[in-house]
């Protein structure tokens, strides 16, 4: 014997106890909405008065990072609050990204409605993928979810006449926000379309997160067993929110689509997957604000870093993965202010 | 039919040799999956240091034996270490559940994959089999690249080799207990420990010989660590966990559709073979020859 026995639950039921701890306090719900809420407030009026001071480019840096981070946080719904870990949510991402170009293609680029055929496209992907996939469980549900991503990565490079190929999808129309209307061409208006549609999906995923069906969703993630013997059916739980997940996943395609116009396989490829997983990882499992900042440092390191570094980006990424693993375990989130201060801060 | 067949047989054959090349990736990723519970994803890296090794010790030009069967030996030990040193760093968080392990192991791989293309490039690089095997043989009309039937043979030797080890020998069995139930066979006072880093040990070897095994046949170039990867992921699901006739079975099964997919319908290929591992997994949703716990 070189060590204590211990059960993969143990981590599951630590976080149990905090909520448990969280719930017990009184004000759990007045802190929520005194300390939380201005500092949520603030961060959206300076994400939304970006265009004004910067310059187009980082406006669509961040258009870009805003969908990533929609991923991030649809990721974070299944592998934190859910403890169903996937290896492939890149698949809803891309599909919805697909349907979405060519939605913008062929009917029309007026935003609404490629939006919601890339939200249509992922549920559809979800639940095909979610009726085999959701009864497993651990290791057996990542190598699944990762075999079927990779089986949609190579449909997206062989259908040719559908998606374009190895070559992607191209000329996908300037999005309109009329129908029939103008395109919008500036990057600070698509930037705002992105930010509002990503803000309507987080308050969404928050929503879900907190309701009562959130709280069957940890139930199970930290002990199914019981959550079945209390008479719920984990597998509707469980693959509703993998179709939730999905469809957000989507919708997070088609705000992608809006920016970038054009659409590869590499897009829905297994390192969109990794990097969205590692986002949610450094940003904190189970927040899903955590997963929105680990978004924006992984893409930040990736793409402005990376390239600086002369093609060794992806050492960059194994190492970060690595030290994320070994030093962050719990992400920012779990990076906590001191609870004295916390206490002295209430008692003043 | 029998024309069919004799149409087909070269690119059975092929699917044969693939399976074996398979399988050498999938006994380790089962194993390792089985007995510790780790998804390792670093495996496919495995194989292709084999491959890269194939490349810097045999090359393209023809070569001996000899040195090919150094170049396998080179393979076995880097391998083992490669796979004890794997072994060591997940050790440390193996309590912290399957997801932290995977993705350990996935920055591991793609430090490694970096590291091969520092040293190798992006080109592929192709290996060229020992000059002995060079040659093609005659099989029922049809002439086939002798190197492929020896690849075969090998194969045939590794799994009877390793069924030995797990179905007749002591630490064959206590692996086998392992995958079903871990605690227990710790609670029966076997250090579990020395026994998983030799499981992880032996099963990154096998990989790095499949990687020297296969660098005739599949070249070595980026990517293709994920591809077999992942296809050897899917010869686990198929074949079920801890199993070495489930890894066997799994791989030819597979061989034989990426083989004949390929040569028949190109364009469906890849769905054939995801399409067998979601018809297995709906009928027997813990694989063909599934032993010890299901999903």
């Amino acid at each position: 014997m070189t060590r204590p026995m211990t059960t993969p639950s143990s981590r599951g039921s630590d976080m149990a106890v905090d909520e448990v701890v969280a719930a017990g306090r009184p004000s759990s719900r007045g802190v929520f909405l005194t300390r939380h809420l201005p500092i949520g407030a603030a961060i959206v009026l300076a994400l939304f008065a970006v265009p004004f001071f910067a310059p187009a480019d980082l406006a669509n840096a961040l258009t870009r990072i805003l969908a990533l981070a929609l991923l991030a946080v649809s990721l974070d719904l299944l592998v934190g609050v859910s403890g169903l870990p996937s290896l492939g949510h890149a698949a809803p991402f891309g599909v919805g990204a697909y349907a979405a170009g060519i939605t913008a293609k062929e009917v029309t680029p007026f935003a609404p409605v490629p939006l919601l055929a890339a939200v249509v496209a992922g549920a559809v992907l979800s639940v095909l993928v979610g009726l085999v996939v959701v009864r497993t469980k651990g290791t057996y549900l990542l190598m699944l979810t990762l075999a079927v991503a990779e089986l949609v990565h190579v449909l997206a490079g062989r259908w040719t006449a559908v998606t374009g190929g190895t070559n992607g999808l191209v000329g996908i129309p300037a999005m309109t926000l009329v129908p029939g209307g103008e395109p919008v061409r500036l990057a600070g208006i698509r930037y705002w379309y992105v930010l509002a549609v990503a803000l309507l999906f987080f308050v969404l995923l928050v929503v879900v997160s907190r309701s009562a069906f959130g709280r069957s969703l940890r139930g199970i993630r930290d002990n199914e067993q019981r959550m079945s013997s209390l008479g719920y059916s984990t597998f509707r739980v469980k693959f509703t929110v993998f179709v939730i997940a999905g469809a957000v996943a989507g919708a997070a395609g088609s705000l992608y689509v809006v920016q970038s116009r054009f659409v590869s396989p590499t897009d829905l490829g297994f390192e969109v997957s990794a990097l969205a997983l590692l986002a949610v990882v450094i940003g904190g499992r189970g927040s899903l604000w955590g997963a929105v900042l680990g978004t924006a440092l992984v893409f930040y390191l990736r793409d402005e870093i990376g390239p600086l570094l002369g093609g060794r980006g992806g050492l960059l990424m194994g190492a970060v993965f690595i030290a994320a693993v070994y030093l962050l375990p719990r992400g920012f989130a779990g990076i906590r202010v001191p609870r004295r201060f916390h206490r002295r801060q209430e008692a003043s | 039919m029998l024309g069919w067949l004799d149409s087909n047989l070269v690119t059975m054959i092929d699917g044969v040799a693939f399976g074996v090349l398979l399988f050498t990736i999938a006994l380790g990723l089962s194993l390792v999956f089985g007995v510790m519970d780790v998804l390792n994803l670093a495996h496919g890296a495995l194989y292709l240091g084999g491959a890269y090794l194939a490349v810097s010790i045999v090359g393209d030009g023809g070569s001996s034996v000899l040195v090919f069967v150094l170049a396998l030996l080179a393979a076995l030990a880097v391998g083992a270490l490669a796979g004890a040193g794997l072994s060591l760093v997940t050790r440390p968080i193996a309590h912290r559940g399957h997801l932290d392990q995977a993705l350990l192991t996935l920055g591991i791989a793609f430090v490694a994959a970096d590291l091969f293309s520092e040293l190798y490039g992006n080109d592929v690089k192709s290996v060229r089999a020992p000059a002995a095997f060079g040659g093609s043989t005659s099989i029922l009309g049809s002439t086939y690249p002798t190197y492929r039937l020896v690849v075969i043979a090998v194969g045939l030797v590794l799994a009877v080799g390793a069924w030995y080890v797990i179905e007749r020998t002591r630490v064959g069995s206590l692996v086998q207990a392992s995958v079903a139930d871990a605690q227990m066979v710790r609670a029966l006072g076997v250090n579990t420990t020395y026994l998983m880093t030799g499981v992880f040990a032996a099963g990154a070897a096998l990989a790095a010989f499949g990687g020297v095994l296969g660098a005739p046949i599949l070249s070595a170039s980026p990517g293709l660590d994920t591809r077999v990867l992942i296809l050897g992921l899917v010869v686990v699901v198929i074949g079920g966990l801890g199993s070495v006739s489930g890894a066997l079975v799994g791989a030819l099964l597979i061989g034989q559709v990426e083989a004949l997919g390929v040569s028949l319908v190109p364009t469906y290929a890849s769905f054939l073979t995801f399409g067998t591992m979601a018809l297995v997994l709906l009928l027997r949703p813990s694989g063909i020859l599934a032993s010890g716990r299901a999903a």
